[in-house]
């Protein structure tokens, strides 16, 4: 602790001595913290089983399907101008980048093959994953906070409406529907960018550019991407509500769970899209072989 | 004597290293109204929320009608919940829903009256509490006090046996404290409710109060009628009616 006495600053001598208690203390602490992360893991797992067994007991039944046309609405139609600003800057920033490398080499004229590639298996659904943890996510978890400070959650579970059937069910429904969608979109414009700026501006033959990308973008690589995403958005949703359920009091803690749940959705995202690169990787190979993107 | 509507027997709560309630034992037979006293902080809300099972005691038994209620499961509660209304202390009013929908949710979501019946008793739950042709008005354009009362509009919607108020008048002026405070008596007299108050305000539990209770330090201290709490000696109890800090209080301002 710094004391101030006319205007100069005096640390206080400290009196280090061993304290028998120290070590115990410190065991405590850090069986408490991982008592705690163990028990947040393991309720984020009931919070997720809880969200499935709603899904299959009442997704259906039109008092739960009602809820979730406005979530739909939220989650995709107010989220198409950021997709397609991140989708068509990625395409042209990839053909900025690669441009002059493949020309260096005369192989100008192959561009498309690892834009579109790039674009639709990797850049594009992770980019568009993570634009939608910040948009929608922060969104979701702003919301079910604030509900959850003001008393709404309580006052939901005392009318006899479940809040994960009645809030959770019908946000990550529309989560896991409408990613996969606005990441065709963000594809559909990366692929517009990138040809606009290698064929538009850097004058790489038309024919050619279409030609390789048909060969570097197969059908797998857009359901790979496309079927990604599907997963990203159920990430997204699950998370961003169980931040929102769990906030602490206050616009603080609505706060600090909004940046939690964009953090965490992130590093899902960047994870779960390694393992399932390897995965579909791993099973393209084995059914059809090693397929080159350069032909 | 008939056997209780409501039921705490060695409630026992604790929040991390907090304890809250330490042994509260209440019965409270059909048609009382009955105030908890006590001061911010005591735990009269989480005694609340307790029997209404939106918490669950560490140790002891919350009852409804005699069945105990304090290890049943959501779905379980739910036809146990429907008997009570409960007026949150902020409204807990639903944002992104109207005034009538919102009052209209617990119909929504439990009857198989059609919409026209719905409309109907949402215009008279409005009327009864002073608030007729607000319907179609969104939470954020109502007055505070207009918010408690579309509340307990809410909460009154499905003529409920047991009516909880977790702090009705905090945050409201004196006049429109007054108008929850009658609001109180008028829906006691006309729908025959067993109330439970939760309140720090002397007047209103004054007003409204067959009995009154007081808790402190995670106990009840004090159980009797409002003459009672009036002359009692007990230093606690006269220091909060009175609205005086003790000794102690004092002290830690120094």
């Amino acid at each position: 602790m710094t004391v101030r006495s006319r205007g100069v600053y005096i640390v206080p001598k400290r009196h280090w001595a061993y304290d028998p208690a120290m070590p115990i203390r410190l065991i405590e602490q850090v069986g408490r913290s991982t008592t705690g992360s163990l028990a947040a893991f393991g309720d984020f797992w009931r919070f997720v089983a809880q969200t499935f067994l709603w899904m299959i007991a009442g997704g259906l039944k039109w008092r739960n399907l009602r809820l979730l046309f406005p979530q739909m609405y939220e989650v995709g139609v107010k989220s198409v101008p950021v997709i397609a600003i991140t989708g068509a800057f990625i395409g042209m920033v990839m053909a900025v980048e690669t441009y002059s490398q493949f020309k260096s080499i005369g192989q100008q004229n192959r561009l498309g093959s690892i834009i579109n590639v790039s674009v639709v298996k990797q850049i594009g659904p992770v980019l568009a994953a993570v634009m939608l943890a910040g948009r929608v996510g922060g969104a979701l978890t702003a919301e079910l906070g604030t509900m959850n400070v003001t008393e709404q959650l309580d006052a939901l579970r005392v009318m006899g409406a479940d809040p994960i059937r009645y809030l959770v069910v019908p946000r990550f429904v529309a989560c896991v529907l409408l990613t996969p969608i606005l990441t065709i979109y963000s594809d559909v414009l990366g692929i517009l960018g990138g040809w606009l700026i290698a064929v538009k501006s850097y004058g790489v033959p038309n024919a050619p550019y279409w030609q390789y990308s048909a060969v570097g973008v197969g059908l797998w690589s857009m359901f790979e991407g496309i079927a990604k995403s599907a997963f990203f958005g159920g990430a997204i949703g699950l998370i961003s509500c169980y931040k929102g359920f769990t906030c602490g009091s206050g616009a603080s803690g609505v706060g600090r769970a909004c940046t939690e749940s964009f953090v965490a959705s992130f590093i899902a995202i960047i994870i779960f899209n390694f393992f399932f690169a390897q995965l579909m990787k791993d099973w393209y190979i084995s059914l059809y072989g090693l397929r080159s993107v350069f032909g | 004597m008939s056997e209780p509507l409501v039921q705490l027997e060695d409630v026992h709560k604790r929040f991390g290293r907090l304890v809250v309630l330490n042994g509260v034992n209440l019965s409270i037979p059909a048609g009382q109204s009955v105030v908890i006293i006590g001061a911010s902080g005591s735990g009269k809300s989480v005694l609340l929320k307790h029997i209404v099972g939106l918490l669950k005691p560490d140790s002891g038994k919350v009852f409804y009608q005699g069945q105990r209620i304090d290890q049943l499961g959501e779905k379980q509660l739910v036809p146990i919940r429907n008997q009570f209304g409960f007026l949150f202390q902020m409204g807990a009013l639903f944002d992104s829903l109207s005034v009538a929908e919102n009052v209209a949710f617990p119909l929504v979501e439990h009857s198989d009256k059609s919409t026209e019946q719905i409309r109907q008793i949402v215009e008279h739950k409005l009327k009864m509490v002073g608030l007729a042709g607000t319907g179609k008005k969104m939470p954020g354009e109502l007055s505070g006090g207009q918010k408690k009362r579309v509340a307990l509009a809410r909460a009154i919607a499905q003529n409920p046996r047991v009516i909880l108020y977790d702090e009705p008048t905090t945050g409201l002026d004196p006049i429109r404290s007054d108008v929850i405070n009658e609001l109180i008596l008028k829906l006691q007299r006309e729908m025959n409710a067993t109330s439970i108050v939760v309140t720090h305000d002397m007047n209103s539990a004054f007003k409204v109060a067959d009995r009154i209770v007081m808790l402190h330090e995670g106990k009840l201290v004090f159980d009797g009628t409002v003459e009672q709490v009036r002359s009692s000696e007990d230093p606690t109890v006269r220091h909060f009616v009175l609205g005086e800090a003790s000794a102690e209080e004092m002290e830690a301002l120094t």
